[in-house]
């Protein structure tokens, strides 16, 4: 690899670039546990992100667990992702005052500075898709283009994803290889444990020079690679993309579609949970005088029963044609929109499931 | 120094209007066409209006307080300044509109969606297939056509309505039927006494129809199963495939590729159509709730 060259810090460092970015006015944002899980929040002081956790992940299950590595990213994603701050659940559009005759209109409110703290290659590479789909088409979100301009990311590679991880199938993971400020490379020597830092942008450069830190050692590379390369092994789940989308195209008809309408109970909580699920619709709030009314924009998910509604009724109306909108949409149909695959197979639609629906095996079925 | 990251690449972008905001526009005229079904003719309430319409795109209307729906330009007659718009009351918003008076303010957001395309029809003959409020977007179509007579051939309007008691823009029809280089035929699908014309399927009028099958573009709008017929019946005598046009229908919450309700199979209907070319959409139509 031509580009190999990283600082090299114990925690320190990290805590020292928390104390930096905080006297820069940044909102910070990391992993923390909350309800059980690694969820995302705000981080006010550094001891509040995660440490000295790990998680267990199966089809319709998660659980965390105390483990004496006290590392900061010994577990792979939880059911939160950054598309929440990027592309918040809901947001005030604008709001109008006023009546029928004549009435004015604001807008809403503006993004904050963030930064992202821990982000994983599979969220990492979700973003860019989420790039995709509000920066690079005909239109522009606003919002989301200045949430965005503002932000700062700091990537983490992942020494042990979960059983329902397949980053290596998406090429999306399980190392951050651009799109951040800075990486960092959580390695568990047998003198504890210590980080690697790349940078990836000019801003990244700039925080690291403040911090003085000394090379990484050859030796500490290749434990890097090695950690790397263990994490990318132990994933089980396989399957090509673009294979993939050329078979969903071929199988709109197949019997898979209503097998798997069976099982699922069109709670949504797929593609809630996905990183790449942008879809929206929005509320009209009116106040009880009736001159003032808010726009607000909110999550939606094909899988709700008015999702598609038209006079004359749903055009989806049935789960399997719902659950073959999401599949299709996600792994066919994204390719021709924004020229990718819309799965970085960070497993979250696989774990969260309440039945246990798992995308990479819906593949097998469908090319039976 | 690093390398220019992705991250680099979206900050270099220039900043963009919002383009949830809408243009503030005035109810000008107000027209009853039937039970249900009104014309509004809009006028821009300051100097921001939008900036062109073409027939086929549609724009999206904000009642104040109730909400926002999408609905195609219905006439280019008048000028670009004023919006001309057909909405038939079939929810809590298009109600609202229907309600609406002269005087009353509104928000428009546009214009979006692809138009019917014009220039590919230069110099053919031209079949348009109407199924009920479907003749809304067809209009302005109508309208352009002719307007350029003379770089279009035989124009064949083709309408079909539930009854008599549906049919919408009786001014137009009385002058379409009286213009010799028009060949206007309607037809109910159920008639009461007083009907004198034709009864049945608005794909049978096709019989009825001039125009030379193998120079000849057709258009199409109306409810999804009356198009699927439309189509066939237009490719039954031979009309080819590339030269069949219609407008699609889905939910829409924002226009602009975002909210993700319009999905029909690959495309979003909003940006990619709501008109399409018949071989777009064509493996996709006859798939049950896709
Ligand atoms: S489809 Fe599932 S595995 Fe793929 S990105 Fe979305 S949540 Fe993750
Ligand atoms: S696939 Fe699972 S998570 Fe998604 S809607 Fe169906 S039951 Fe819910
Ligand atoms: S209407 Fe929102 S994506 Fe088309």
């Amino acid at each position: 690899m031509a580009k190999h060259h990283a600082f090299r810090t114990d925690i320190k460092g990290l805590i020292s670039l928390f104390s930096q970015l905080s006297g820069q006015g940044y909102s910070q944002i990391g992993p923390l546990v909350r309800d059980g899980a690694i969820m995302l929040g705000e981080i006010q002081s550094f001891d509040d992100l995660a440490q000295g956790y790990t998680d267990e992940q199966a089809q319709g299950h998660y659980r965390i667990k105390p483990i004496p590595n006290k590392g900061l990213f010994q577990y792979a994603v939880g059911p939160q992702s950054f598309k929440q701050y990027l592309h918040p659940p809901r947001r005030k559009l604008w709001s109008t005052n006023g009546t029928n005759q004549n009435f004015t209109v604001e807008t809403g409110d503006k993004p904050q500075k963030m930064v992202f703290w821990g982000v994983r290659s599979c969220d990492l590479e979700a973003i860019k898709i989420l790039d995709r789909v509000f920066l690079e088409g005909a239109f522009v979100n606003k919002w989301y283009q200045q949430a965005r301009e503002q932000l700062l990311i700091i990537a983490a590679s992942c020494p042990l994803p979960s059983a329902n991880c397949f980053c290596t199938s998406t090429h999306t993971g399980p190392k951050p290889e651009s799109g951040f400020d800075l990486g960092v490379h959580e390695i568990s020597g047998n003198n504890g444990i210590y980080y690697l830092i790349e940078t990836g942008s000019q801003k990244g450069e700039k925080l690291i020079k403040k911090l003085q830190l000394q090379w990484a050692s050859a030796e500490e590379l290749e434990s890097m690679e090695r950690m790397i390369e263990k994490a990318a092994s132990s994933m089980k789940k396989r399957f090509e993309p673009t294979e993939a989308a050329e078979l969903l195209k071929k199988t709109l008809e197949h019997k898979y579609w209503d097998e798997v309408g069976n099982r699922c109970l069109s709670c949504a909580n797929c593609t809630m949970v996905c990183p790449t699920c942008f879809c929206t619709s929005t509320e009209d709030i009116t106040d009880i005088t009736g001159e003032h009314s808010e726009r607000w924009l909110r999550w939606d998910s094909c899988f709700n029963g008015d999702f598609s509604y038209i006079q004359g009724g749903k055009v989806r109306g049935s789960t399997p044609a719902r659950y073959r909108q999401w599949m299709t949409h996600k792994l066919s149909y994204w390719y021709h929109q924004f020229g990718t695959s819309g799965c970085v197979g960070c497993g979250r639609c696989v774990t969260w499931c309440p039945v246990g629906i798992d995308i990479t095996e819906g593949l097998e079925e469908l090319a039976r | 120094m690093a390398p220019e990251s992705d991250y680099a690449k979206v900050t270099q972008q220039t900043v963009q209007p919002d383009v949830w905001l809408p243009v503030l526009y005035t109810v000008q005229e107000r027209k009853a066409e039937n039970r249900g079904i009104v014309t509004l003719k809009l006028a821009p309430s300051e100097a921001e209006m939008i900036e062109s319409i073409e027939p086929g795109q549609f724009n999206m209307l904000y009642a104040f307080g109730i909400g926002e729906i999408p609905i195609s330009i219905s006439s280019l007659w008048n000028s670009q300044q004023q919006l001309i718009h057909t909405i038939q009351d079939v929810g809590t918003v298009s109600k609202a509109f229907c309600n609406l008076v002269v005087g009353d303010q509104v928000g428009v957001r546009g214009a979006f969606g692809t138009s019917w395309p014009l220039e590919e029809a230069k110099n053919k003959d031209i079949v348009i297939l109407a199924g009920g409020v479907g003749i809304v977007p067809l209009r302005p179509l109508i309208e352009r056509i002719l307007h350029d007579r003379n770089d279009y051939g035989k124009l064949n309007v083709l309408y079909g309505a539930r009854s008599s008691e549906n049919i919408i823009f009786h001014q137009d029809i009385i002058s379409w039927q009286a213009d010799p280089t028009l060949n206007f035929q309607i037809t109910v699908d159920h008639a009461y006494s007083n009907w004198r014309g034709n009864v049945g399927v608005v794909t049978r009028l096709i019989g009825n129809a001039n125009f030379d099958p193998r120079n000849t573009a057709a258009f199409i709008c109306g409810p999804e199963i009356m198009m699927n017929y439309a189509v066939h019946a237009c490719l039954d005598v031979d009309i080819p495939e590339d030269r069949v046009y219609l407008s699609m229908e889905r939910n829409m919450k924002c226009a602009t590729g975002f909210c993700g309700h319009c999905q029909f199979g690959p495309y979003f209907v909003c940006k990619d159509g709501a008109v399409f070319a018949y071989p777009q959409v064509k493996s996709y139509l006859n798939i049950a709730e896709l």
